[in-house]
């Protein structure tokens, strides 16, 4: 059972990192205009970046 | 055809939402912020629906010379301009009002980003605790999987992992309602947050212990699992809350608008309303809606006060009458001297008769407060009443915690907290759908208690804007007409553009202030106005309002108008009568339309004539009769009956104010009053089901908890599987009144 001394860390860091992307996503402002967000995807032209 | 039709493809290409038309945007410079040699504005963007709506207006924006950065967000309505170089505010104002929509400049304050952040640092705890529920679920399965066969130091090793994760999670996302619950506690009271704090803290607290002794149970996962949950009602509430608090918040924008002031050396600058003191010289330009209560000095137009009064003709206004806020100036310059600052104008007095709306509806007790207000105290005395129970019976003080701890967190209110939220989001969204948006989800309880309806006339029941007849002498002099029609801005003007179609302007148009307009086509003189000033006799009293036209020699033409009734208005009507609701006429306008329109529609109860404050009394009136009154209205004069109703509604072309003093605002028909009544009652039937739910869950968790039964494992179980069937079961909300007018 000595795997499990690399798994859980392997585990936590996964998860981890599933963490850190939704604390970028939500600190970057990626929620603040969901229904803004779900039109643009659709518009032809290229969209300038923030 | 109505006007919305004919208005040469403006405002949502979807049509979502109807054009704006005569918004103010003079004087968006004195919001223009300048920042590191660049120029930014904020601007407050109306009508603005779809992806169509975003693409047109962030193009046309970026479009202007020197534009950086031009992003609405379609959410909330707000966007953020910035430029370098010679444009103006008002150019960049007056490219988004000439696409058909409504903009104001806005100056973003402070308190808009503390609701904004608050809203997401719940949204960051959510995410973390999460994250810890998830792998501690992980690290707990595994420990009660593996019970009979993982070894006591494994357990402990996994035991003390949980805890590691948990500890971190509970202090970052905990505080938020260890905060709470620790203010109330200091003034003496009790909330939610009381017995949710306390069942985390003593469950981290003996788990803790548990786990350095190696004892078989530890509640790290629910711990963390009750907050995760916690959070997302808390979460969604706050969301809601927030978009009802902005919406309230317009009104300040509308307040801070700019007015034109004439300085004593004469030249005229745009300056914040806010800024004005009585006294002070203002300039009132042809288009331009008046923020400030003035008495005019010079100058004669006609003014559009539909808004302020609901009377639906034109006032012409001359040196010495009194102008209020809200009052649109239909033709000449105006100039005036404000009467009072901004502060004092009628503008400010139905603000703070919102506010007294406001106050009296935060004091309405929420199905959900009522709910806690019984909880609580079963929660605590069932705990210390285990705790006390099992010592008196022999236990150990440590066996005995440890089932008090299980009691406590397997009645901890998750369903509670997420039974009123979720169905409020579930009903908000559904209404969203229809056109209809909500601005706060305790409207919904209180939407669902409505037994009696008033409706206002001009703007609600009707278009608004009147409808040219069709008449065959008439249509043939109908384009010349529009041709001096196409250079006014009177309502009555309007319309005969609108039924006529686009097409040119007469050359050299002069506005004849309370007669009408003028002008040559092929040189001969054409006059559109009032009977006796373009030469003819009315063979019979109008019934409604009409305009006459003639052209040289030839005979005059009258063209005549009628106000134009809401797409499907009788069936709305009906269908409300047939749902055992009694109905009203509330109006400002004259007895003759408000008891014409009132016959069309079989309602029997009307009132004309009314006066704002006359509104707000009716409705004080019905109040004190007990009936519980939703009000529905579009006007400047229906502000202060809106927010004194139990509920209320706006159309979506009613004004910024009543807008915000509503609890609902419809894009549709007059069938949506119908829609949110069904959805809300819907709404209130789930929600009660739900407190049920959640009281029938600890009917049977906390015998099993008390008697020692619970184990971590049956802790998870309850907590989830009892805030599961309250999420689905809101899922049910409108499911059989969704395609119903």
């Amino acid at each position: 059972m000595t795997i499990l001394i690399y798994l859980i860390p392997v585990a936590l860091a996964l998860g981890g990192l599933g963490l850190g992307a939704f604390l970028w996503a939500a600190g970057s402002g990626q929620f603040d205009d969901p229904l803004g967000a779900a039109h643009r995807i659709l518009r032809d032209e290229d969209d300038r970046p923030l | 055809m109505t006007f919305a039709d004919a208005a040469f493809d403006k405002g949502c290409p979807s049509n979502l939402a109807p054009p704006a038309h005569g918004t103010n945007v003079q004087g968006a410079d004195a919001f223009v912020q300048k920042v590191a040699g660049r120029y930014i504005l904020d601007l407050n963007v109306r009508g603005a629906k779809c992806g169509a709506c975003l693409a047109r207006i962030e193009g046309a924006v970026q479009g202007l010379p020197g534009v950086s950065v031009a992003r609405l967000n379609l959410s909330n309505g707000k966007m953020r301009v910035e430029w370098s170089g010679a444009l103006t505010g008002t150019e960049v104002a007056d490219a988004i009002s000439d696409l058909g929509y409504g903009v104001s400049p806005f100056s973003a304050s402070d308190s808009v980003d503390n609701r904004k952040s608050e809203e997401r640092s719940l949204l960051i705890a959510m995410g973390v605790a999460g994250f810890a529920a998830a792998n501690i679920m992980l690290l707990s399965v595994s420990v009660w999987g593996g019970a009979n066969e993982m070894g006591g130091a494994t357990r402990q090793t996994f035991h003390a992992i949980s805890g590691l994760i948990a500890l971190p999670v509970i202090v970052f996302s905990g505080r938020h309602f260890f905060r709470s619950a620790w203010n109330v506690l200091k003034r003496g009271h009790a909330n939610m947050d009381v017995p949710i704090s306390l069942a985390i803290l003593l469950a981290f607290s003996t788990s803790v212990w548990e786990t350095v002794v190696g004892g078989p149970h530890a509640y790290f996962d629910a711990c963390t699992m009750l907050l995760f949950f916690l959070l997302i009602g808390r979460f969604l509430d706050a969301r809601l809350r927030r978009q009802a608090w902005s919406a309230a918040h317009d009104l300040a924008a509308l307040q801070g608008r700019s007015v034109t002031r004439i300085l004593p050396d004469g030249t005229s600058k745009a300056v914040r309303a806010s800024d004005i003191q009585a006294g002070d010289e203002l300039l009132l330009a042809p288009g331009e809606r008046s923020v400030i209560d003035m008495t005019l000095t010079a100058g004669e137009s006609e003014v559009d006060e539909s808004l302020v009064t609901g009377e639906s003709q034109p006032r012409t206004a001359v040196a010495g009458s009194l102008l209020y806020a809200g009052s649109v100036n239909l033709g000449a310059v105006l100039r005036g001297r404000a009467t009072a600052p901004a502060a004092n104008s009628l503008l400010s007095d139905i603000a703070s008769m919102l506010e007294a709306g406001e106050q009296r509806r935060s004091s309405y007790r929420k199905l959900a407060d009522r709910a806690v207000g019984l909880y609580v105290p079963f929660v605590h005395s069932t705990a210390a009443l285990t705790f006390v129970g099992w010592l008196v019976a022999g236990a150990s003080v440590r066996e005995a915690i440890l089932v008090a701890v299980a009691t406590l967190i397997i009645t901890c209110p998750c369903a509670l907290a997420l039974a009123a939220p979720v169905a409020q989001v579930v009903a908000s969204g559904k209404l969203f759908r229809l056109g209809i948006f909500l601005k706060s989800g305790d409207a919904l309880e209180r939407l669902a208690e409505v037994d009696h309806i008033v409706l206002d006339k001009t703007g609600t029941l009707t278009l608004g804007e009147p409808v040219l007849m069709r008449d065959a002498a008439a249509q043939a002099s109908l384009s010349a007409a529009a041709m001096l029609a196409r250079a006014s801005r009177h309502p009555l003007s309007r319309a005969l553009v609108a039924a006529a179609g686009p097409g040119p302007v007469a050359a050299n148009v002069i506005e004849r202030p309370g007669l009408g307009i003028e002008a040559e086509i092929d040189g001969e003189t054409c006059r559109l106005g009032a009977p006796d000033w373009v030469g003819a006799k009315p063979a019979a009293k109008s019934t409604g309002p009409e305009i006459w036209f003639s052209r040289g020699r030839s005979e005059p033409v009258c063209f005549r108008f009628e106000e134009r009734l809401r797409e499907g208005a009788i069936r709305s009507v009906q269908g409300l009568r047939d749902a055992g609701l009694s109905l009203e006429v509330l109006s400002g306008d004259r007895s003759g339309a408000v008891a014409r329109l009132s016959e069309t529609l079989g309602i029997a109860d009307w009132r004309a004539g009314a006066l704002p404050q006359d509104k707000a009394a009716r409705l004080e009136a019905l109040q004190r009769e007990g009936r519980h009154v939703l009000m529905v209205g579009d006007g400047l004069n229906d502000a202060g009956a809106l927010a004194l109703a139990h509920a209320s509604m706006a159309p979506g072309g009613a004004m910024d104010i009543s807008q915000s003093a509503s609890d609902a605002v419809f894009a549709g028909g007059l069938a949506s009053i119908g829609q949110v009544l069904a959805i809300s009652k819907s709404a209130r039937a789930v929600m009660r089901q739900n407190f049920a739910l959640a009281a029938g869950y600890n009917l049977i968790a906390v015998p099993i908890a008390v008697t020692g039964h619970v184990t971590p494992l049956i802790a998870a179980l309850a907590m989830s599987l009892s805030s599961l069937v309250v999420t689905l079961n809101a899922l049910r909300i409108g499911s059989g009144t969704g395609g119903k007018a």
